[in-house]
């Protein structure tokens, strides 16, 4: 897909790229495989080198990129007659949060997410995909109804962090959230819970209690964001790169500490780059994945999940 | 608290002691009201104001003396330490950090657990202390909150915490926003086995701790006028460029928009903990 956003190390790839295009064009005209050829092998090395050399900040980048498949983008292409439901039936409905029951593959799931949007309209709409508490009690709504019809539950997680807003405060967003906690580790059906994006803290979590968590492999996951850690810490906003360096926030880290427990490959040159191929790798691990956590006994699950989470930390005595 | 006139001072300089506020000697004034406080009428005030009421800032060893009775009070799981598993280092490394706040407070982390009485009913107690990196959560916390939740299934004894938190240990990383998950779903388990589960906020309360456990109680129970927030009023400000609300986020306010109980004085907790306990047990 034509890419409008392009970061500054992207750029030397995309302008190889183009190049490659433009001279295919030409291709019927003149005899110019061989260039075309050697100019691919370029671009295929040079992605390679920055993409297994990528900095923590640039992951974070990556993470954030405009054009990254969001929530709905994943929904709509990895599932079919996806009938999204609305409200907390407690005060409002939350754009920030969407979700419904859709068919994946041949099973019917309930799948939430965050969602963000693509332009300044679209993303005051959506509050920057930040929720607010009547976005997490949606979630727990939805989730209790997919608790009842004994369908899964799949967790999209793409959040800059839960808004902190005065309405926000006043309705409570630690309550929800720590009420999502609670509830999720009581839910009687599988949740599989995915970062698809940015995992900004309690915001993030606030979904993302799962039998199973994974991550895409291009996205952030942490108690902070490296800007904010970085005013706290250092009284600056000038040391994100190495905040986000200290964090250790990368799927990597993550897998390495025991939070999650896969990485979910992007195609080449990262999700926003070819969404159709995204969605349907993401849609072919969520399928074998429910698949497993389908095979665990009903009068297991609760208890294997709680175990997952109590086994998480790290101390001396 | 009774005796305190006749103890020796030694005994009263605690660990956990608060930063006294503008004190000289033996006066404290009171940040509220500037009122001048000697010391013994302080800690016989259970470590409030006089004049009005302000209550300071105190420690787990002050809040095991105000709500157990003598002597009850037996620690669990106090060697837990932190390690760094981030290996992580802002202006100096996460691992000085601990070892400077084990050494300038004489506490291993920010919260200690144990069991003990209240007027002779047996509970489960943990309490912060927000001394050690700003009562801050990391897997010692959750990994200590998380045993003593065992350890109330274990004894079907009531748990109580009581909270003072900045939030998430952001040294920890994502491996103290974990924390959030882990003594949630402890208290699902707890909340399964039908155990009462109190717990106080005091000043401040936000962030992961308010998130999480601190919120979760069968019974929510203020000091007066606490700070209990998820965001704290600084990051609310600046995020929506608005001016606050008098007493937002204070207990008052928590209590007015529905997500504590009640509001109490130090002075009446342990009677209003025992009424409880009884009136729930009963």
């Amino acid at each position: 897909m034509a890419v409008q956003n392009i970061l500054g190390f992207e750029k030397p790839i995309i302008e190889l790229e183009k190049k490659i295009s433009e001279m295919r064009k030409m291709a019927d005209k003149f005899d110019i495989s061989n260039e075309i050829n050697k100019l691919e092998s370029k671009v295929n090395s040079l992605r390679k080198e920055v993409f297994e050399n990528l900095t923590p900040w640039q992951i974070v980048q990556l993470a954030r990129h405009p054009e990254r498949p969001y929530s709905l983008d994943y929904i709509y292409l990895m599932t079919e007659n996806f009938i999204e439901l609305h409200g907390d039936r407690r005060y409002s409905d939350d754009k920030a949060i969407v979700g419904g029951f859709a068919k994946l593959g041949e099973e019917t799931v309930m799948i939430i997410g965050q969602q963000k949007g693509r332009d300044t309209k679209s993303n005051i709409y959506r509050n920057f995909g930040m929720p607010n508490p009547e976005g997490y009690r949606k979630a727990l709504r939805l989730m209790k109804l997919a608790e009842k019809f004994n369908k899964p539950v799949i967790t999209l997680i793409d959040t800059p962090g839960a808004y902190p807003g005065i309405e926000a405060e006043e309705r409570g967003q630690a309550e929800a959230i720590a009420r999502n906690l609670f509830e999720m580790s009581k839910l009687q059906v599988p949740i599989i819970a995915v970062i698809i994006g940015e995992g900004a803290s309690g915001g993030a979590l606030g979904i993302g209690l799962g039998d199973r968590v994974l991550m895409l492999q291009y996205c952030w996951y942490s108690v902070i964001s490296p800007e904010s850690c970085s005013s706290i810490l250092w009284r600056s906003w000038d040391f994100k790169e190495q905040a986000a360096e200290s964090l250790k926030l990368t799927s990597q880290d993550m897998l390495k500490l025991k939070i999650i427990d896969r990485i979910i490959e992007e195609p080449e040159g990262g999700a926003h780059r070819d969404h159709e191929k995204a969605a349907a790798i993401l849609k072919g691990v969520l399928v074998e994945e429910l698949a497993g956590v389908k095979k665990i006994k009903k009068e297991k699950l609760l208890d294997s999940r709680i175990k997952k989470f109590g086994e998480m930390g790290f101390w001396k005595e | 608290m009774t005796m305190a006139w006749f103890k020796r001072s030694k005994e009263n300089i605690s660990t956990t002691a608060p930063k006294k506020e503008n004190s000289d000697g033996n006066w404290i004034k009171c940040s509220e009201c500037g009122e001048m406080i000697h010391k013994v009428q302080w800690e016989s005030n259970l470590y409030s104001c006089i004049n009005c009421g302000h209550h300071f800032r105190i420690g787990s060893q002050e809040y095991f003396g105000i709500i157990l009775d003598e002597g009850s009070f037996k620690e669990i799981d106090k060697k837990l330490r932190s390690v760094d598993p981030l290996e992580f280092t802002d202006t100096k490394p996460y691992k000085k950090r601990v070892e400077e706040s084990i050494k300038s407070t004489e506490l291993n982390d920010a919260i200690r657990t144990g069991t003990g009485k209240i007027n002779g009913i047996d509970v489960v107690i943990g309490c912060m202390d927000f001394g050690f990196i700003g009562g801050s959560m990391g897997s010692v916390v959750g990994e200590k909150i998380s045993r003593a939740i065992d350890k109330a299934i274990k004894t079907k004894n009531p748990l109580i915490i009581i909270s003072s938190s900045g939030g998430a240990r952001m040294m920890e990383g994502a491996v103290s926003l974990m924390q959030l998950a882990k003594t949630s779903s402890k208290l699902a388990k707890l909340d399964e086995e039908k155990i009462p589960y109190i717990s106080i906020l005091t000043n401040p309360t936000t962030g992961g701790a308010t998130a999480s456990f601190s919120m979760l109680g069968d019974i929510n129970i203020a000091e007066p006028k606490a700070l209990i927030a998820f965001a704290g009023p600084r990051v609310v400000k600046q995020a929506t460029g608005k001016d606050l609300p008098d007493g937002f986020q204070k207990s008052e306010f928590l209590l007015e928009h529905g997500f504590i109980d009640f509001i109490v004085s130090r002075k009446d907790l342990k009677e209003k903990l025992t009424q409880l306990l009884k009136l729930i047990s009963g």
